[in-house]
């Protein structure tokens, strides 16, 4: 399976999502965001944490709008698997490959902590690995992911089981208690929380080892 | 020319700055502040002849999120 994923100026998370994304057997090549197209055959394209454009104007506004989103654009169109992370989902609500926006944190506080997320569908590459309901602790790390959106996206995203994972407690105001969700054809998911900082023994959490792992069986059939 | 865009969360969003503002203004003394909402002035220096068209689509496609915030032109 072949990953790719996007370096814009200020990403920091960019590494650590590589790797993850290796572990799970997924051959990674990274892009810089001045490249107007993406490695050919990529299957699956990650967006990274991080402070793209070090937040200006809004957070990841500047990287919705730069050359490789274009190509990160038509990949979603056809079909392609896209997943951003922190930053990233910032970027892809911007981009308006996902519904809603990410708002200043409920509470105005910046929040570095691991939290209960609880597994909201496995009808996705994403969340296939794990149960139904499920509670993983995640890392969060961010000042803007009180996720919001008007009354009938959320009863859209709710309705159509696009909600692929919520916070045990709410950290950041995010309405309904969202913390990540997908695409209508369910191939794209945005959230917060961080999976690559819980990914492997060294770092004390494997519990989004099985994003990784399902995401990387899912597209490789066994 | 000169062009001003004022950005601001749309009605109904919840401003979290602007609450906090809200709440230190009423630490310091001054009543009656029912609220405030935060926002943001952009002044952009156009080309002569750039039309209101033309400055809208930068609203739309950059300067606001129009998920969240709405805006105004003022040329």
């Amino acid at each position: 399976m072949k990953a790719a994923v996007i370096v814009f100026p200020g990403s920091n998370c960019d590494r650590d999502m590589a790797v993850a994304l290796e572990n799970a057997g997924a051959e990674v090549t990274m892009v810089w965001h001045k490249d107007a197209e993406l490695p050919a055959g990529v299957d699956v394209v990650g967006v990274p944490g991080g402070f793209s454009y070090g937040d200006y104007l809004r957070c990841g506004a500047i990287a919705a709008n730069s050359p490789v989103t274009n190509a990160l654009k038509a990949h979603a169109a056809r079909g392609g698997y896209v997943f951003g992370v922190c930053n990233g989902f910032q970027v892809l609500t911007e981009a308006r490959l996902l519904p809603g926006a990410l708002l200043r944190n409920a509470h105005l506080k910046y929040i570095c902590r691991t939290v209960p997320l609880t597994v909201a569908t496995t009808d996705s590459a994403y969340t296939s690995a794990y149960e139904k309901g499920a509670t993983i602790n995640i890392p969060i790390a961010h000042h803007d992911g009180n996720f919001t959106a008007d009354a009938e996206t959320v009863a859209m995203l709710e309705g159509e089981d696009r909600v692929a994972f919520r916070y045990g407690a709410n950290p950041n105001g995010s309405t309904g208690d969202i913390a990540g969700i997908l695409s209508a054809n369910r191939r794209v998911l945005g959230m917060m929380p961080h999976p690559e900082r819980a990914a492997e023994a060294s770092q004390g959490n494997t519990d989004g080892k099985g994003f990784f792992a399902g995401l990387v069986s899912a597209i490789i059939p066994a | 020319m000169k062009a001003r865009v004022f950005v601001m969360l749309k009605n109904g969003v919840l401003d979290p700055q602007g609450e906090a503002v809200r709440h230190a203004l009423g630490a310091l003394g001054f009543d009656g502040v029912q609220g405030v909402r935060q926002g943001k002035v952009i002044e952009l220096d156009l080309a002569e002849g750039t039309s209101e068209e033309t400055v809208k689509e930068m609203c739309e496609k950059l300067l606001a999120n129009t998920v969240i915030e709405s805006y105004r032109i003022e040329l």
